[in-house]
């Protein structure tokens, strides 16, 4: 962040033409349209956080990946493939395929037949009011926390690309978030969300077009990145995983496959709200299955918009981009590559809509985060604690409200994350804290009926305490230690001193998940189990999965499944 | 989309989105024919055939799901 502060004094990198300010008029005039148009049907509880349970899968499914492509994604990533290569690509298919297929599949029918209206109200139900206060807690803070560092990140590139004001571009597409969201609730963010999933393809891929014309295709990108950075292999995905010092992440392939895909990709895709509650918008529950099997076709695509302009970056730009954290005057960091992959192959017109694209995925990814906000705060903290018995309407009105507080509270992070320049790592990370030990505690409670109330509470939080524990030690932070002993923490956690962040953040997810099970066993040991009668619909073997009605195999979200996962190993093939 | 409610299909508005940008894309392309923008492969006029390519989907996605069209 301090990197993109840095080229502040940089003049902007595009001047926008009055067609491409047309393009951006139309976009904030339709959105708020749609939002207006939407607030008629968004009357009950039912309607305003859940979408009346009616959405198709196609629907569900593309509001659930678009959920999940905030600005952060697409400049980061992307940012991410030029600093790593294609090493980035794992976190779009080993690290969310298998998960987004296991939600479908696995997961979905228990929350889908609970009738829950969200994760935490899922483990209200299994375990209680203590886990499920903890859990929505911290799932309120960081999704507000983090919608407010992507608006600032996304408000400072708009600035280096387009010399917006800072606070103009925060407020106008926050407030317009604000108001098609306080509208038309979870109808209004899923239609946008389906919008803005059409709208960041097609204004994105153009980049990767242009790019394989201009390199004369894949090979000829691979042979130019190879001569601007000799010696380095950025287009290997597994090979170079053999030792950390073996590629420019400095990953080990343990952290892919234990790490990332069988632990954070598993917690994020499963238990995060902010996609899940797309998913519990379905009209049945073969829909609920399907959408994100649908999803995981259009995630597995992603790399096309995201990593590849990255790769092409390295391949073609006539200057390096240098860290984020050590941009000097008149250079430009990693995660300014998009901007200047665009600004590189489109003219008017298209400049307005790649520009346009970034801003969707910007409201996109804040839509998604007010409105799981809003759902956890009236449902899991207002109700339970502040407000047992209201009318609907009541609830519906607090939702409105506590969308606009919580875009407030969102603009007032952004505010307070120019002031912390690492702040945004920070969140990252403190958001990885919660969800890797969630999903410890939510698999054993779908899976295994003698886990107790107590063990779901003091799993989770033993499982958040030690990640929050290895995360400082790791960074040399915890309490009166000596910073330099943080290498032989970062070999004990993370096996190796030589592996880096992203390696680190993996393992950390893995032993927090670790920690939670084993200490959610331990007090299950100790403490009485729940009669089967209260567990029916909440545990796998007490309850009957609906069996869905008789269709083709086509319409089976098993055989789509099946695909996806074919799919995905002749990709690591490919890539090897 | 919706069964409770009888709500304009999302496709729709996908619809109308396409075919306003492919127009003013479209149209744009073709103003800057003679004269095109200092960017990389300037000379191919993507403009163009992105926003026939738009206008084309757009107008598919409007003809299909307009408001007050029966289902089959």
């Amino acid at each position: 962040m301090t990197a993109i502060l840095g080229v502040l004094a940089v003049e902007r990198l595009v001047r926008l033409a009055p067609v491409d300010l047309a393009i951006v008029v139309f976009y904030f005039a339709l959105v708020l349209g749609i939002g207006f148009y939407l607030k008629r049907f968004a009357k009950t509880g039912e309607d305003f956080f859940m979408a009346g349970r009616e959405m198709t899968a196609w629907v569900a499914g593309l509001a659930f990946v678009s959920a999940n492509l905030g600005s952060l994604e697409l400049l980061g990533w992307a940012g991410s493939a030029y600093q790593y290569g294609i090493l980035a690509a794992h976190w779009y298919w080993v690290g969310a395929i298998p998960a987004m297929l296991f939600l479908g599949l696995v997961m979905m029918p228990f929350y889908y037949i609970s009738k829950t209206h969200s994760v935490p109200g899922y483990l209200q139900l299994r375990y209680g009011t203590a886990a499920s206060g903890l859990s929505a807690v911290t799932f309120a803070i960081m999704t507000i926390l983090m919608s407010g560092v992507n608006m600032y990140a996304m408000a400072v590139v708009m600035k280096v690309v387009l010399g917006w004001d800072l606070n103009f571009s925060i407020f106008v597409s926050s407030i317009t978030v604000a108001i098609y969201v306080a509208a038309g609730g979870l109808f209004s963010a899923i239609f946008n969300e389906v919008l803005q999933f059409f709208l960041i393809w097609f204004g994105a891929l153009l980049i990767p077009i242009l790019g394989l014309i201009e390199t004369g295709g894949w090979h000829g990108m691979v042979a130019r990145i190879q001569h601007n950075f000799p010696g380095q292999d950025f287009t290997h995905m597994w090979s170079n995983l053999g030792h950390f010092k073996d590629n420019p992440m400095g990953m080990h392939w343990t952290g892919i496959v234990f790490g990332l895909g069988m632990v954070q990709a598993m917690g994020y895709w499963t238990t995060d709200f902010l996609v899940v509650q797309r998913v519990l918008s379905a009209k049945d529950i073969r829909s609920a299955k399907l959408a994100p099997v649908l999803g995981s076709f259009f995630k597995m695509a992603v790399p096309l918009i995201v990593i590849l302009p990255g790769l092409l970056g390295l391949a073609v730009l006539p200057m390096h981009l240098v860290p984020n954290n050590e941009v000097q005057a008149g250079q430009y960091g990693y995660n300014e590559v998009l901007p200047l992959m665009l600004a590189r192959y489109c003219g008017p017109g298209l400049l307005g809509l790649g520009i346009i694209a970034l801003v969707a995925g910007f409201m996109a990814g804040m839509a998604g985060s007010v409105s799981a906000f809003a759902t956890v705060w009236t449902y899991d903290l207002y109700r339970p604690f502040i407000r047992k018995t209201a009318p609907d309407p009541h609830y519906v009105s607090m939702g409105r409200w506590s969308t606009l507080i919580g875009v407030f509270i969102s603009i007032g992070t952004a505010y307070l994350a120019m002031r912390f320049a690492s702040i945004m790592d920070y969140v990252q990370a403190l958001f990885g804290f919660f969800i890797a030990p969630l999903f410890g505690t939510v698999l054993l409670g779908m899976i295994w009926k003698r886990v107790t109330k107590a063990a779901g509470f003091w799993g989770l939080l033993a499982g958040t305490l030690s990640s929050v524990s290895m995360f400082l030690l790791m960074q040399g932070k915890f309490p009166l230690m000596n910073p330099a002993s943080r290498v032989r923490w970062v070999s004990l956690f993370a096996l190796s001193p030589d592996a880096k962040g992203l390696a680190q953040d993996m393992y950390q997810s893995l032993w927090s998940c670790v920690t939670c099970v084993v200490v959610t066993v331990l007090v299950t040991m100790v403490t009485k189990p729940r009669p089967d009668a209260e567990l029916k619909g909440l545990v796998y073997s007490l309850t009957e999965v609906a069996h869905e009605e008789k269709v083709s195999l086509l319409h089976r979200p098993v055989f789509w499944g099946g695909v996806a996962i074919a799919l995905l190993v002749v990709l690591q093939i490919i890539f090897w | 989309m919706s069964e409770k409610h009888e709500i304009i299909p999302v496709w729709f508005f996908v619809g109308v989105l396409f075919l306003v940008y492919g127009v003013l894309i479209f149209v744009s392309g073709l103003a800057e024919w003679s004269h095109p923008p200092d960017t990389v492969l300037a000379e191919l006029h993507a403009p163009v055939w992105w926003g026939g390519l738009l206008i084309v989907l757009g107008g598919v996605y409007c003809a299909t799901f307009r408001p007050g069209r029966k289902k089959a």
